[in-house]
């Protein structure tokens, strides 16, 4: 345990500004994003083995989810007719900025791979634009989180070498969520990708809670904390229902769903934890003084 | 291109930036010690800059009423009321500080690093300054900034900038005219110090000399050093207590200094997708 340290702040107030974003908005998008990215993963793998079913519905889903995400990100613009200014530069200090890319790229690819399946036209180009989309996901995936990580949030920048983990863990078992929710029958390698995905999440949003630091704290308090154990009972029931669900089809789907809301609640935890981190000044003068003494 | 010290560690602004033979980096050194509190320099930045009214309270902390920095404060005054013993006899006795908190115009800004429209831009007198015209209000420098200074402007209704990040300017358009930010202009006991960088330098080495030799040795420097955590603010400060006392951070870091790892954990996170999904699909049963 870390000891309870005492500090001194300025009436209390913030040290830092907590983000300004929506939590509908950006936790939003950090989840559709992933389960976007994943979807895509899963429909080539689909796609490639043979299951149309699974392939058209995580494609649908992906672009369904890309669209959502999008709108999300603009709705939280403070000028949100200024969104192209996105694209006046590329920086790699700006993860932003660098996502921005990797969704316009990746857009176009999603919506075409999913416009060709629906449509029935053009299946080549069709599976070409669905590859493309794939070979971009696990970018668009895990970007997200060098966006939140690359701030002076205390609890988010810390957790810097494990937040990536989460989120691919986290993406693909919504994405394998989606396919055991919409194709039951075709998902057999969605059962797989629940338990590594789902498993990847628990165990790295382990690591980031019960690190050994001052700051982890904020991901034990309140609504955070909430969220997160529901993130891994959710995701934890949705691995088993996924394995035991295969001539079930009814609990293969009851999985899918509870892996999709097992998702979202763990970007909405983690989220969460960041905004309380960023609220108390002692989680930015503590942990400052603390490398003072080294 | 990004060199060694680009990111984290002792450069000079402006060159850094790009900028070939730019004028000498300017910025602040503000003296706490002779801070009267008059508050001129909150005024007088509000005035020039034509910034909003941004709530008239009273938050109980003293004198300060206006809180902290953010998208309607560039200049924030703080007020702190202090009872110790004093030293000769141990009498208790009250002692207030004051000090006038500003954007610390940072070596490595990471407000800067993180824009993603490139409205945040480092000017050729080594200053971070928004463009209003290029700012979507994405929000992104709000958490990045490690001293809580730049905001999204929320109000009043009808104001041209509000969604926006705004913060203070270091008065980009009287440095163009060869002018005094208006702060510096203001204040009446020259606590707010306008002038070169490198000179400030050594004006607040020279003063805080003289406060120690005259037995106050509680007086410090915060964010003269090149080699700290944002290589060094173009804001620097002679203040009477630790740094949290006045609300600020003791030891900031820009979160980009680690940008590159975090982009390297990302990539191994995504191969660990990559690999786990080809398993899935390729392993087990049909
Ligand atoms: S103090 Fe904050 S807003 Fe000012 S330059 Fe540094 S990072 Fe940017």
């Amino acid at each position: 345990m870390v000891p309870e340290a005492t500090f001194t702040s300025y009436y209390g107030r913030p040290v830092l500004k907590a983000p300004s974003w929506h939590p509908a908005d950006i936790a939003g998008y950090l989840f559709l994003g992933g389960l976007a990215g994943g979807s895509s993963i899963v429909a080539a793998g689909a796609d490639l083995t043979g299951r149309p079913g699974l392939a058209r519905t995580t494609r649908v889903g992906a672009l369904g989810a890309v669209t959502l995400s999008g709108l999300a990100l603009v709705h939280d613009l403070g000028r949100p007719s200024r969104f192209v200014n996105m694209l006046r530069v590329i920086k790699l200090t700006s993860p932003m900025s660098v996502g921005s890319w990797i969704l316009t790229a990746y857009a176009p690819l999603a919506a075409g791979a999913a416009g060709s399946d629906v449509l029935g036209r053009w299946p080549r180009t069709g599976r070409l634009l669905g590859l493309g989309a794939a070979v971009l996901a696990p970018a668009l995936v895990s970007y997200t989180a060098v966006l939140i990580c690359d701030t002076a949030v205390p609890a988010w920048h810390e957790a810097y070498p494990d937040m990536p983990f989460v989120f691919v863990g986290s993406s693909a078992a919504s994405a394998a969520g989606l396919g055991l929710l919409t194709a039951p029958a075709q998902a057999e390698p969605c059962r797989r990708l629940a338990m590594f995905g789902g498993l990847l999440e628990i165990g790295a949003s382990r690591r980031i809670v019960h690190r050994t630091s001052f700051v982890a704290e904020a991901y034990r308090l309140g609504r955070a904390r909430t969220l997160l154990r529901a993130a891994e009972g959710l995701t934890g029931f949705g691995i088993v229902g996924g394995l035991l669900g295969r001539r079930r089809h009814w609990l293969s789907r009851l999985a899918g769903l509870a892996l999709l809301a097992g998702g979202a609640c763990e970007r909405f935890g983690l989220f969460e934890a960041g905004m309380i981190s960023a609220t108390d000044p002692k989680y930015v003068v503590v942990p400052q003084r603390r490398a003072d003494l080294h | 291109m990004i060199e060694d010290n680009s990111l984290f560690g002792p450069v000079d602004a402006a060159p850094n930036a790009g900028d070939v033979a730019p004028p000498a980096r300017v910025g602040f050194f503000t003296d706490t010690s002779v801070c009267i509190g008059c508050k001129a320099c909150e005024v007088a930045c509000k005035e020039w800059n034509g910034i909003p009214e941004d709530g008239i309270n009273l938050l109980g902390s003293s004198y300060d009423n206006t809180g902290a920095l953010g998208a309607s404060t560039w200049r924030h005054v703080a007020f702190i009321e202090q009872t110790r013993p004093r030293p000769d006899d141990g009498h208790e006795q009250v002692r207030w500080l004051m000090s006038s908190d500003v954007c610390k115009h940072c070596t490595h800004a990471a407000c800067l690093d993180v824009c993603p429209t490139g409205a945040l831009f480092r000017t050729e007198f080594g200053t971070v300054v928004v463009q209003d015209d290029v700012c979507n209000g994405c929000g992104y420098c709000i958490p990045a900034c490690p001293f809580g200074v730049i905001d999204q402007r929320k109000g009043p209704a009808g104001d041209r900038n509000v969604g926006l990040a705004q913060k203070c300017t270091l008065c980009y358009d009287r440095l163009l005219d060869d002018a005094t930010p208006a702060c510096a202009t203001a204040c009446p006991t020259e606590s707010i110090q306008f002038g070169e960088l490198d000179e400030l330098r050594v004006r607040a080495a020279r003063r805080l000399e003289a406060l120690q030799n005259a037995g106050r040795s509680e007086a410090r420097l915060y964010g003269e050093d090149p080699n700290d955590g944002v290589g060094g603010s173009g804001s620097m400060f002679l203040l009477l207590d630790e740094p949290e006392v006045y609300g600020l951070p003791p030891d900031p870091v820009v979160t980009t200094r680690d940008v590159m790892a975090m982009w390297r954990r990302a990539a191994l996170a995504g191969g660990a997708l990559v690999a786990g999904a080809v398993i899935c699909f390729l392993g087990g049963q049909p």
